[in-house]
């Protein structure tokens, strides 16, 4: 990941100038002592005036003087990749050992941190971890620490506590000094002046200078004459004052120059180079336009830093028409799930497989949340004055969802028809036309949760519920201690409720009352309207057994279901339960379901001494003991010894 | 019309020199030819009467070699002056991607001038080509004859280049203004290539 440190960029090979003095001294002394001198080195100046050179020049400096020295030459950007990759790999660790252990660490274009809050976060532990244990950091930016955008004070504080300088636009001398070192370098000669001419020109950087003089080299290769001080100037479009090209004395034969042809072919080439530079101009267009509209240009950057790509025009067809697929699954996927279309993904055209996945597993997550259960229909719910409120305010739930009551919170011990009624409101309400009602116990929800954190589905398992038109939750008070589960219903509660859905829960209390439910769900369910379910009333109790009697094709005794309906029950759940037993004792004994029998099965408890510790209710009335009847059972047995002397006899 | 190929990265520009009969269209291929080293010219071609007119066109390409990473080439051609070879002129404009009106600055010579120059938008209205939109420039030719004889450039400016294109006085024969001239039409059938609009 790490780039290899470029052998041409020593010490030796830097032009050491008035303006950059002091960086290359700092740059010399770290590189003898790193670690102790300047720590972190912070280096900043222009582009192309020696920044990259002088970095790479401290790392050949320091492995030269102590070839053990674990040194690393980075950019910000490979820093960047490399973490990502280490993090998705599941390698953060191993990616932070890695960088302690360098000695020296040169890390290059630091301006790029700006609005990357997670890598300053990296970067300023590595900076202290470093410093700590005596390992130098050097880091060069095209600005100084503090006027790197965004930057974290901490940060700023930390690379100024070593030494920041910069580098400057090198003088007249230093032009020429490296224009001669470089000719040099390159094998070309120039005639006296030459150099000095090109040395003239304040270029803004060093590089611009060295692109004057591959022009000249260039030049010069071509006319195999060497070039003098006057054509340099022409060449390089440098103004002079003895230029006389266009004189009219050139009427004559004799003034038509023998280097007319060069000239032209130089004048072309100026031009045709302009022209070509066109596709730069219109590959520069779109990374700006793109980068505008945030999306990831890398693909067209590469085009930049080619000499002369193949179909330029192709590839940004190519690259507008990624992108206009990217917002296409952008605007599909903010459908489903408004969070996940902000993603990264969706703004990267190198990248089209991941975004399609991406969209891909939001759309496999608009499969939708449980549903109700058929079970438990509306028509079948009983009412009576214990649980009046609580079905009409179902009823107006089903009528106007998300509307009127809204949450709706249903409270009241268990047994007592909240679950039936939460998933007839849920069946109703899925009637309604293009409704997602999700309906589900809250030990589900919690359970679906923890199988999404652990399949890392987070976002999947949120888009589901967010697609809900209705959440119907049962027993919330199951929340308890689930923390994330808490925070991730509060969101969801707060974006149905915002978008009119309605929101039904069940719990057997009401939730102030409820423990390990966080302020903010209680204040939430508490804010809609909670309706209590009572002990059923007799009247209940009637129409209840009236409809489970049916069920069980039991003849409608009055006289039963007076009994029945008197008994002393606290739920529906036990109704059902005691006539439960009442038909299996008939069915047993092949004996009518009467009165009678159903006080028998009731009423006739065992004596208590038999029972201690014995569920014996269940045994004596179970068909499965083989006990016919109570009169048939012996409950008192004679003494073991006259048992035996009996049989004797 | 093919001016940049990217694919085979080459820069080909056709450039034709118009003008009525005799006013120096060859002689002005003739300096140029005179002048690119032998590597870089082909053979130029000439199809010329015995008396040296030129009865068909002549055609010198140019290699300017590598320029940029593309391999740039020009091809020169003229157009037989005389008023009855208007179909081969027609011919010839096909595809230009430049055209350099050579004018005779004789004064006898100025209707013929025009003449030309009417010949010359008619015949790029033929190919659909707005003489407005096509890299053009204006060679006033024969400056060198004595003053009485011939217009100045500004007088010839006056009565030919009413788009006030780029002009040249020039003395073809000894090559003055022959490679401004060409420079000149280059430059603007580059420029015209770098705003992108030449067809690929």
């Amino acid at each position: 990941m790490t780039s290899a440190l470029n052998p041409r960029f020593s010490f030796e090979t830097f032009v050491v100038g008035a303006a950059n003095r002091l960086a290359v001294t700092a740059g010399r002394t770290v590189a003898e002592n790193p670690g102790s001198a300047y720590n972190p080195l912070f280096i900043y100046s222009g582009s192309g005036l020696g920044k990259t050179h002088v970095l790479m020049a401290i790392g050949h400096a320091a492995k030269t003087i102590a070839s053990q020295l674990n040194i690393e030459y980075l950019t910000l950007d490979e820093y960047v990749e490399a973490f990502h990759a280490a993090i998705a790999a599941g390698q953060g660790d191993a990616f932070r050992r890695r960088f302690q252990n360098v000695d020296v660490l040169l890390v290059d274009d630091v301006q790029f941190l700006t609005n990357r809050k997670e890598m300053q976060a990296e970067l300023l532990r590595l900076t202290e971890a470093l410093q700590q244990s005596g390992h130098q950091i050097v880091l060069a930016s095209d600005r100084p620490p503090a006027e790197i955008a965004d930057l974290d004070e901490r940060l700023i504080s930390r690379f100024s506590g070593g030494l920041v300088v910069d580098m400057g636009i090198p003088d007249y001398e230093t032009r020429v000094a490296i224009l001669r070192r470089k000719a040099e370098e390159r094998g070309s000669k120039f005639q006296p002046g030459v150099l000095e001419t090109v040395a003239k020109v304040e270029y803004p950087n060093v590089r611009e200078l060295m692109g004057a003089l591959n022009r000249l080299i260039a030049f010069q290769a071509v006319n195999d004459t060497p070039i003098n001080a006057e054509a340099a100037s022409k060449v390089l479009g440098i103004p002079t004052t003895s230029s006389a090209a266009a004189s009219p004395a050139a009427a004559s034969s004799a003034a038509a120059s023998p280097d007319e042809f060069s000239q032209f072919l130089t004048d072309v080439t100026a031009t045709v180079g302009k022209a070509v530079e066109a596709w730069r101009a219109r590959v520069t267009e779109a990374v700006l336009r793109w980068e505008g509209e945030g999306y990831r240009t890398g693909r067209l950057e590469k085009l930049l830093d080619q000499e002369q790509p193949a179909a330029v025009d192709d590839a940004i067809a190519a690259y507008v028409q990624d992108v206009e697929r990217l917002k296409a699954l952008e605007a599909e996927v903010a459908v489903l799930d408004p969070q996940a279309a902000g993603e990264k993904v969706f703004r990267d055209p190198d990248h089209m497989d991941e975004a399609e996945a991406a969209a891909a597993k939001v759309r496999d997550g608009a499969a939708p949340p449980p549903a109700p259960s058929a079970a438990f229909p509306f028509e079948t719910y009983v009412a009576g004055p214990s649980n009046e409120v609580a079905l009409n305010a179902a009823r107006d739930v089903i009528a106007k969802p998300g509307k009127k009551y809204n949450p709706l919170v249903i409270v009241g011990r268990s047994g007592l028809g909240k679950t039936h009624l939460l998933n007839a409101i849920g069946l109703e309400l899925a009637r309604k036309k293009n409704a997602v009602v999700a309906c589900l116990s809250t030990q589900a929800f919690v359970d679906e949760l923890i199988a999404a954190i652990d399949g890392n589905r987070v976002d999947w398992w949120r888009a589901r519920y967010r697609r809900a038109t209705a959440l119907l939750l049962d027993d919330i008070h199951l929340l308890s201690g689930k923390e994330r589960t808490q925070e991730e219903l509060f969101n969801l509660f707060n974006q149905l409720v915002d978008a009119d859905r309605q929101l039904v829960f069940t719990a057997p209390a009401h939730p102030n009352t409820l423990e390990g439910l966080e302020e903010r769900i209680v204040s939430r369910l508490e804010g809609g309207l909670v309706t209590e379910i009572v002990e059923p009333d007799k009247e209940l109790r009637r129409s209840v057994l009236e409809r489970l009697l049916r069920q069980q094709h039991v003849p409608m005794e009055p006289a039963l279901l007076d009994y029945l309906a008197d008994r002393p029950i606290d739920s529906v759940r036990s109704l059902t339960g005691i006539v439960q037993r009442v038909v299996e004792a008939a069915a047993a004994q092949d004996a009518p379901v009467s009165a009678g029998l159903a006080r028998e099965v009731l009423e006739g408890a065992p004596p208590p001494r038999r029972t201690t510790g014995l569920r014996t209710s269940g045994i004596v009335v179970s068909s499965a003991g083989g006990v016919r009847s109570r009169e048939k059972m012996v409950w008192d047995w004679p003494a073991a010894g006259d048992r035996v002397i009996e049989d004797l006899r | 019309m093919s001016l940049v190929n990217f694919t085979t990265r080459e820069i080909t520009c056709k450039i034709v020199y118009y003008g009525p009969g005799r006013s120096g269209k060859t002689t002005n291929l003739h300096y140029v030819y005179g002048r690119v080293p032998e590597t870089r010219r082909g053979r130029m071609v000439s199809l010329a009467t015995q008396t040296d007119r030129t009865l068909f066109f002549d055609f010198l390409p140019i290699d300017l070699g590598q320029i940029s990473g593309f391999s740039t080439r020009f091809q020169l051609y003229t157009v037989p002056g005389q008023v009855y070879y208007n179909a081969t002129r027609r011919l010839v404009l096909q595809g230009a991607d430049g055209v350099v009106f050579v004018g005779d600055s004789q004064a006898r010579q100025l209707d013929e001038n025009i003449e030309s120059l009417q010949n010359l938008q008619s015949n790029l209205l033929e190919h659909g080509v707005d003489v407005r939109t096509m890299p053009f420039v204006m060679q006033y030719n024969k400056q060198d004859l004595p003053r009485e004889l011939i217009l100045t450039p500004a007088d010839l400016d006056d009565a030919l280049n009413f788009r006030s294109v780029p002009s040249f006085p020039a003395d073809a024969l000894h090559g003055k203004g022959v490679f401004e001239t060409l420079k000149s039409i280059s430059e603007l059938v580059l420029k015209k290539l770098a705003a992108g609009s030449p067809a690929a």
